[in-house]
């Protein structure tokens, strides 16, 4: 084949750049795809370790543990205020390697993309992939590519798989919950999912609600500069802090009593969640975590989740007890008590 | 907010509470009607403060409760065809029918889709010209006007590939269905705010006179509830059974005229079956004639559709506080909010699911006593 640098070389007709769509042929292997890789993705997510191209890339780890995470990104819309589905991604994956206490040191990324997606879309999703990426110190050291016929895909899917370096002095687990255990979340919670919903259902509201999506490492990082013998952390995606906590109190077999009162639901969110019926408790978060630390160091740990401006509004909201052991109980404004259940399934808008 | 934050205020309401139990001489029985309130009472726990002095019947207030199978049914063949887009209020999709849910025929293909305003789905139907848009209209007189303005438009605008599957019910029936059970034991109701916003409540004058019972308009709000609470406490110990509006900000003794003109216009009264309660004369709506080709039953031949309900479900018996869930004999083994067998289980305001928590809490507080020191840290 002749080099795109020679005007006068003879060429073959092949397609030219489509225009402003993802095609087939950008999955194809061939130049397409090459120029996919080259133009699209390389110049944001550039690092040593990408930049060889090679089958696998090559990561020094310190020895001792690591952490490995994977998970899958299929959000609708593909933007949303707050972020997109890239910044989700890489979001998302290094929040459950921080989850284990872990320090991220690289992350991979899959691209399954539908054909007929608009580039200017898919350049704003890897801008923004990449602007996470830097902001977390981790780079994006291996990824992939492929193009499925119209139909076969709902625009975009990501799937990042991240890698982390365990302290082993510092190991969080959801079977460490113990009674007398505080519970603290770091922040306003409810938001990425109703941003979602709203942005789905074409809602508006005085003000949009912006997704929390946020790297969490570094609320980690000042909780364990503090030596409080954190128990578990969690970040209370896909269910919620409801579900979050129900997870939790089966891993460990203990009782969880919250506080309605105590819980940080922003204004914006408690008014769309009763418009549409929903319980803000079962809200997908995307930059809240769940502490339970001993009673002892909750202060403490509170603290150091208020110093980073994304633990500002830091909350105790409960505790674990040793009655009840699986259920989370709810304590109402009232002083009634209403047991928080898992969901059967998806969250459904109520009628009345 | 305003208008709301007050009525979630707990000095307000435990101020409420106390006044009630002061105020019973004996336990009271109360229902309240609509499943708004049900998801109140149960959310807040406001049954569990007020023991001993009023117990709460959970009401067949819930669409997605009293909603019958026959009606599921002919939802799930018609939401099954490759041309029809299905559109429904979500709660409904969890709803069991016959042999599987609106949820399940949306997995195995059908185009199943929530939306939250009956216009919505007009709105589809009009950006799909190619396909069936059909709307699940179920409720009580707090939807139907939507839905009569759905079908109402859809004519406006000539929208042919829109109709609805309705399941309109209305409450004054109900109570007197309830009323005339030989075993009830339902001595006052709160009655549907926003049904009354919509209707007014002068229905339910001759209801109060005639069975002597006290009817309160209430809200959905804790203090609104416990307001009706003890509205509705007070007439039965001063021996009074009359119709009083705790809902002033929102009812007006008439209703909504433009509202209840746009129903009676769409809509006529009609016999409806109530899952659980069977048959009720006079106590649903149907589309009128003139209305007749937004009819889906009739536009997919579904109307031949009859089922007769599952013989262990007594959700009738639970709509009208005959029995109590843990009492009957399918709850928490054949019927669990994971597999429900009828509708009070489905629904998280449902009675048989709400008292399936409480059952679970208490199940595991006792199993606590034992386990609990065992446990190492």
């Amino acid at each position: 084949m002749t080099s795109p640098g020679n005007p006068v070389a003879l060429q073959c007709p092949v397609p030219l750049e489509a225009n402003d769509r993802v095609q087939l042929g950008h999955g194809s292997g061939g130049r397409l795809s090459a120029q996919l890789v080259a133009r699209h993705f390389l110049p944001h997510f550039e690092n040593p370790a990408l930049a060889q191209l090679g089958d696998a890339s090559i990561v020094n780890v310190t020895g001792g543990e690591i952490a490995i995470s994977t998970d899958s990104f299929v959000v609708q819309p593909l933007e949303f205020p707050g972020g997109n589905i890239g910044s989700l991604a890489v979001h998302g994956t290094l929040n459950d390697v921080a989850m284990m206490g872990a320090r991220a040191v690289c992350l991979t990324a899959g691209f399954i993309i539908e054909e007929g997606l608009s580039l200017d879309v898919l350049d704003r999703v890897i801008v923004e992939m990449a602007r996470a990426a830097r902001e977390a110190g981790v780079p994006i050291v291996a990824g992939d590519t492929k193009v499925v016929e119209r139909g076969k895909a709902d625009g975009l899917y990501i799937n990042t798989t991240g890698v982390g370096v365990i302290d082993p002095t510092f190991r969080p687990s959801p079977t460490r919950a113990v009674p007398g255990d505080v519970i603290l979340v770091s922040g306003a919670i409810g938001r990425h999912g109703m941003a979602i919903m709203a942005a789905r259902e074409g809602m508006s509201f005085e003000s949009a609600i912006t997704s929390d999506s946020a790297a969490l490492f570094p609320l980690v990082d000042n909780l364990r500069a503090t030596g409080v013998d954190v128990h578990v952390l969690r970040d209370p995606t896909r269910g919620g802090v409801a579900s979050a906590l129900n997870e939790i109190a089966v891993a460990s077999l203990v009782g969880i009593e919250i506080d309605e009162g105590a819980l940080p639901v922003p204004g914006d969110v408690r008014a769309a969640c009763e418009m549409l019926g929903l319980d803000p408790l079962y809200v997908a978060n995307e930059g809240v975590l769940v502490a339970f630390v001993p009673a002892s160091g909750a202060e403490q740990a509170l603290s150091a989740l208020r110093a980073h401006p994304l633990g500002e509004g830091a909350v105790r909201i409960g505790a674990v007890v040793a009655a009840h052991p699986r259920l989370v109980a709810l304590r109402t404004a009232l002083g009634g008590t209403r047991v928080v259940d898992l969901l059967p399934g998806d969250q459904l808008p109520r009628i009345c | 907010m305003k208008y709301l934050s007050e009525y979630r205020d707990a000095e307000i309401a435990k101020a409420l509470i106390a006044r009630i139990k002061a105020r019973a001489t004996r336990p009271w029985t109360l229902m309240e009607v609509c499943g708004g309130q049900t998801h109140t009472i149960v959310r807040q726990g406001l049954d569990e403060m007020l023991e001993g002095a009023v117990e709460m019947i959970h009401g067949p207030g819930c669409p997605v409760c009293v909603t019958p199978l026959e009606q599921i049914d002919k939802a799930l063949a018609i939401a099954a065809r490759p041309e029809v887009i299905f559109t429904s209020f979500g709660d409904m999709l969890r709803v069991p029918g016959s042999d599987c849910d609106l949820q399940q025929v949306r997995a195995r293909g059908g185009n199943v889709k929530i939306v939250y305003s009956p216009l919505d789905a007009l709105a589809l139907a009009q950006r799909h010209p190619e396909k069936e848009v059909v709307f699940f209209a179920v409720g009580f007189e707090t939807t139907a006007p939507a839905n009569a303005m759905a079908v109402f438009r859809a004519r406006e605008l000539g929208v042919t590939n829109f109709s609805v599957l309705v399941s309109h019910v209305t409450v004054p029936p109900a109570i007197r269905a309830i009323m005339e059970a030989p075993d009830n034991r339902v001595q006052g109701f709160l009655a549907a705010g926003h049904v009354c916003a919509v209707m007014g409540y002068t229905e339910y004058e001759p209801i109060a006179a005639q069975y002597k019972v006290p009817i309160v308009v209430t809200g959905f709000e804790p203090v609104d509830i416990l307001e009706g609470m003890a509205m509705a406490v007070n007439q039965l110990e001063a021996g009074r059974h009359e119709v009083e509006n705790q809902y002033v900000r929102s009812v007006r003794r008439l209703g909504t005229e433009p509202a209840r003109a746009l129903v009676a216009k769409v809509f006529e009264l009609a016999d409806r079956p109530w899952r659980g309660l069977g048959e009720i004369k006079m106590s649903g709506l149907a589309l009128r004639a003139e209305f007749a080709a937004y009819d889906a039953e009739t536009k997919f031949g579904v109307s031949d559709i009859k089922v007769t309900e599952p013989a262990a479900c007594r959700a009738g018996e639970v709509l009208t506080g005959r029995l109590k869930p843990p009492q009957c004999e399918a709850f928490g083994t054949l019927c669990t909010p994971e597999r429900p067998l009828g509708a009070p289980m489905v629904s998280t305001e449902g009675a048989c699911s709400a008292y399936y928590n409480i059952a679970k809490y208490r199940t595991a507080d006792a199993d606590a006593v034992v386990s609990a020191p065992a446990r190492p840290s």
